[in-house]
């Protein structure tokens, strides 16, 4: 919808433009920082100044102020102010992006806005002011959230499930082999090297290992919406880093708990295998009770429409914080609760509410990734850097090898089970895909400040984030091109095949059920079968319960059509035979009325409505509203679905009045014997 | 149990079935203990009575057909040739059979013959068409009985009006393929027990 927009703005001249667009930004970011300078002189000399209540000015002894018309209060806004001005800040940058076309084909919204990060930091540092850094609880309780919930509620359950095996091989086996390889690999070069590295030690090069191997949701997505690549490699790299949470939260803890006491036994690592289970399972039990809860409480919304939209994120926000409570995995928790909440919750909720929950998560994981992103460049610029050639380069050129050897290891291995082989071309870019982010930079920032290679650490963290970002973000469209991998086929839902899957689905539950195999379609079904004989009964309200899925795909389909009727301004057209499914409750009505209504005069049918109005008083009724062809309760109360009916019941009052008129006129008094129907 | 299946099938019998439907000779060992442990009258045959003692088959809405697909034409009896051909159709598909030569002619468990054998479930009079009621037929069977017969009817128009493209209001073989191209039959009709 901008592109006419965009497009008559770059004819303008986009260069001219997107420059006047930066320096605005740059202009804006100095002026908060300089209010920030402002700000602290004033307080430093207020608090000079003997003790004086800022709201109310006082006459002091001597001089009699005059009345303040206007007055400058700074402080009593600061802090909402500042956030409000980043969060403005990071959205102009993302609308000046789209409006440079060349610059957003070849460079990743990511690296630009890291750019950004970085511009914003170098100028905040060089008028020598304290920059807003990063910090873990920022980002793992305000920023992360929202990303993952947008990702966890519109998963595409069928592919992840069909995949799960796979995903959960690379999740789990990957992040450690990775952990352990890079860690390992650089205890052993560091003690190879010198003096200079000698003093890190095998835990803490394992602690690294671990922060640094984990693939990162929030950087995946970034660089994987604009690529459209097709849903299996999408959901293979995209699942990976999402279950990969739960390794990494227990090894992060288990390396740290062990750097603390000194000693590791074998019964440790019993209980580190023990706590993954713990720490994952217990995640997503504690998501789908927040999930179930979710859709429970939405059956009962159907007065209260206009808070239905909070529930949902209310609940997942409380799923995610429940779980790291007990230092489960948030993420995993976040998930099963959106994962558990949607069927329910989107056959609950009304059309508007469904809408709402859409846009406002795709806008908050939106504003939440443009903040990541930007801080991420001003935490760049200040924090406590060490830079040691050796055990950067070392790192990066590990992270990618272990990727690699990872990657083909374990597709050998998968690739045994797999029905549908992944290709050579898979395994690249599944490898190549391997991005880190933002959560990398935050478990470092967690690192205690004891640990004297920190800022060694940190510095290479941001080094590899900021390579595989850029270098492998910005080339990874090209690449994907050159190879022609399979992209993303844009085909929009269709009956047919809703209608053959769920047929094959079936067939194929019969043929394993003769073959008298347990499988994936067994359980499959076996489930299908639960959730409708029990759970839906509870969660879903009203006569939705019993629909089945076909009729309610099909509905919803009528619907976007219905929308798009409406949208594109087709108002002439009439409707179709096969159009939407309240229809057919009119149609036999129509053709009824059409054979009961053949031949009667007007004389006769005044006759006939005056004894009626004498002696029954609900026929009158229902004459009445038959004649008024009163349609059913709306089901929908969206105002496109009135306006059609609106129209299609114009058009049968005409066509029915047509045909009493055609009916009178060719048949004349001579019909008055005849018997009426009536 | 194992010992009695594997004296009753001869070598050369397991030959021909892996010749003619590619499965592996455990797995046809594997079916062929299925097969008798399904055989209640013990005579080498399987009939109706046989299936559907199946406890999932009886609350599988296309149970009866699929029932049907293993028996051939007019026939009441299935031997373990013909158990052996119907299950092939949703052997997964090997990689290195996508490179035989064209010669040979195609395995059963190629995509069009998966489609073949789907196209038949819904076909019931072999015509080579989906018509209007066969499609009705089975959505009335998928979607049970609370759906009254306007609204299926409404779905099973729209449904041939996407999948339609010469204009005889049902659905054919080549129509079939075309709405199912982005399907991945492959892997949705593949079982992998039968690997």
């Amino acid at each position: 919808m901008c592109e006419p927009r965009a497009a008559r703005r770059s004819a303008a001249g986009p260069p001219l433009t997107g420059f006047v667009c930066v320096l605005l930004l740059v202009c804006v970011s100095v002026a908060s920082a300089s209010l920030d300078v402002g700000n602290n002189e004033t307080r430093r000399t207020a608090a000079a100044e003997t003790a004086e209540d800022p709201h109310h000015p006082t006459n002091s002894t001597g001089l009699k102020k005059a009345f303040p018309v206007l007055a400058l209060n700074y402080d009593y806004v600061r802090k909402p102010f500042e956030i409000a001005l980043w969060i403005l800040l990071a959205l102009l940058m993302k609308l000046g992006f789209h409006i440079i076309p060349r610059v957003s084909n070849v460079v990743p919204e990511s690296c630009l806005l890291i750019g950004v990060g970085l511009l914003v930091g170098g100028i905040i540092r060089a008028i020598r002011e304290e920059a807003p850094v990063l910090n873990t609880e920022l980002f793992f309780l305000y920023l992360l959230p929202p990303i993952i919930l947008d990702a966890g509620y519109f998963l595409p359950i069928r592919a992840f499930t069909e995949n799960m095996g796979t995903i959960l091989v690379f999740a789990v086996v990957g992040t450690l082999w990775n952990a352990f390889f890079i860690g390992g690999m650089i205890f052993g070069v560091c003690q190879i090297e010198g003096a200079q590295l000698a003093g890190v030690d095998l835990l803490s090069c394992l602690l690294f290992g671990t922060i640094v191997s984990a693939v990162d949701p929030v950087a995946v997505l970034a660089v994987f919406e604009e690529i459209h690549i097709n849903e299996l490699l999408y959901i293979l790299v995209f699942g990976e880093s999402l279950l990969n949470d739960a390794v990494t939260v227990v090894l992060y803890h288990l390396f740290e708990e062990f750097s603390h006491a000194g000693t590791v036994t074998v019964a440790d690592a019993f209980l580190g295998i023990a706590c993954f289970f713990v720490v994952s399972l217990g995640g997503i039990m504690v998501g789908a009770i927040y999930g179930l809860l979710g859709a429970f409480t939405s059956r009962f919304t159907s007065h209260t429409r206009v808070i239905e939209p909070l529930f949902v994120f209310l609940y997942s926000y409380m799923a995610y914080l429940s779980a790291e409570v007990f230092h489960l995995s948030g993420i995993m928790s976040l998930i099963a609760c959106g994962v558990t909440m949607r069927p329910y919750v989107e056959a609950n909720v009304s059309h508007k509410s469904y809408t709402t929950i859409k846009y406002f998560m795709k806008m908050w994981s939106s504003v939440s990734e443009t903040l990541i992103f930007i801080f991420l460049g001003v935490s760049t610029v200040a924090g406590p850097h060490a830079w040691n050639w050796t055990f950067v380069i070392l790192t990066v050129v590990l992270c990618l090898v272990s990727r690699v050897l990872g990657v083909i290891g374990l597709t050998y291995i998968i690739n045994k089970f797999r029905i549908v082989k992944l290709t050579k071309k898979d395994q690249f870019i599944m490898a190549y895909g391997g991005l880190r982010g933002a959560i990398a930079f935050s478990l470092g920032f967690l690192l205690t400040d004891d640990n004297e290679m920190k800022s060694m650490f940190l510095t290479a963290i941001i080094t590899v984030i900021f390579f595989t970002v850029i270098v492998q973000g910005m080339t990874i469209r090209p690449l994907v091109e050159l190879l022609a991998v399979k992209r993303k086929n844009e085909s929009k839902g269709s009956i047919n095949e809703e209608i053959h899957t769920q047929f094959l689905d079936h067939l194929l539950t019969g043929i394993e059920d003769v073959c008298g195999h347990y499988g994936h379609h067994h359980w499959k079904d076996k489930l299908n079968r639960f959730n409708k004989t029990y759970v839906k009964r509870w969660l879903i309200a009203g006569e939705r319960s019993t629909e089945p899925q076909l009729i309610s795909f099909y509905n919803k389909m009528e619907m976007k059509q219905a929308m798009m009727l409406v949208e594109s301004g087709s108002a002439a057209r009439p409707p179709t035979h096969a159009s939407s499914v309240s229809m057919q409750n009119i149609q036999p009505r129509e053709s009824a009325r059409g054979r009961a209504i053949p031949s009667i005069s007007k004389s006769r049918e005044q006759e006939i409505r005056k004894v009626l109005r004498g002696h029954l008083q609900n026929t009158r009724q229902r004459l009445r509203s038959y004649s008024r062809h009163d349609l059913l309760v709306d089901p929908f109360e969206d105002h496109v679905s009135e306006v059609r009916f609106r129209k299609q019941r114009v058009e049968m009052e005409r066509r029915v009045s047509l045909k009493l008129l055609g009916c009178c006129l060719s048949r004349g008094p001579d019909q008055e014997q005849e018997e009426d129907p009536l | 149990m194992g010992s009695r299946a594997s004296t009753l099938l001869r070598d050369e019998e397991i030959e021909e079935i892996k010749k003619e439907t590619g499965f592996s000779h455990s797995q046809i060992t594997r079916l062929y203990s299925r097969f008798t442990s399904l055989d209640k009258g013990e005579n080498g045959t399987l009939s109706r009575e046989d299936f559907q003692r199946i406890p999932e088959l009886a609350i599988n809405p296309l149970g009866d057909r699929i029932i049907n697909a293993f028996f051939p034409e007019g026939e009441d009896q299935v031997n373990f040739r013909g158990f052996m051909r119907t299950l092939a159709h949703f052997r997964p598909i090997e990689d290195n059979e996508k490179s035989k030569n064209a010669a040979v002619s195609e395995p059963l468990n190629s995509r069009t013959n998966k489609l073949m054998f789907a196209f038949r479930l819904y076909d019931l009079d072999r015509d080579d068409k989906i018509s209007r009621d066969e499609l009705l037929q089975v959505l009335r069977m998928m979607v049970g009985v609370n759906i009254s017969d306007d609204q299926l009817g409404s779905i099973a128009d729209r449904t041939i009006q996407e999948a339609d493209t010469n204009g005889d209001n049902s659905i054919s073989f080549n129509e079939f393929i075309k709405v199912l191209e982005k399907v991945d039959v492959e892997q949705k009709m593949s079982i992998r027990f039968l690997h």
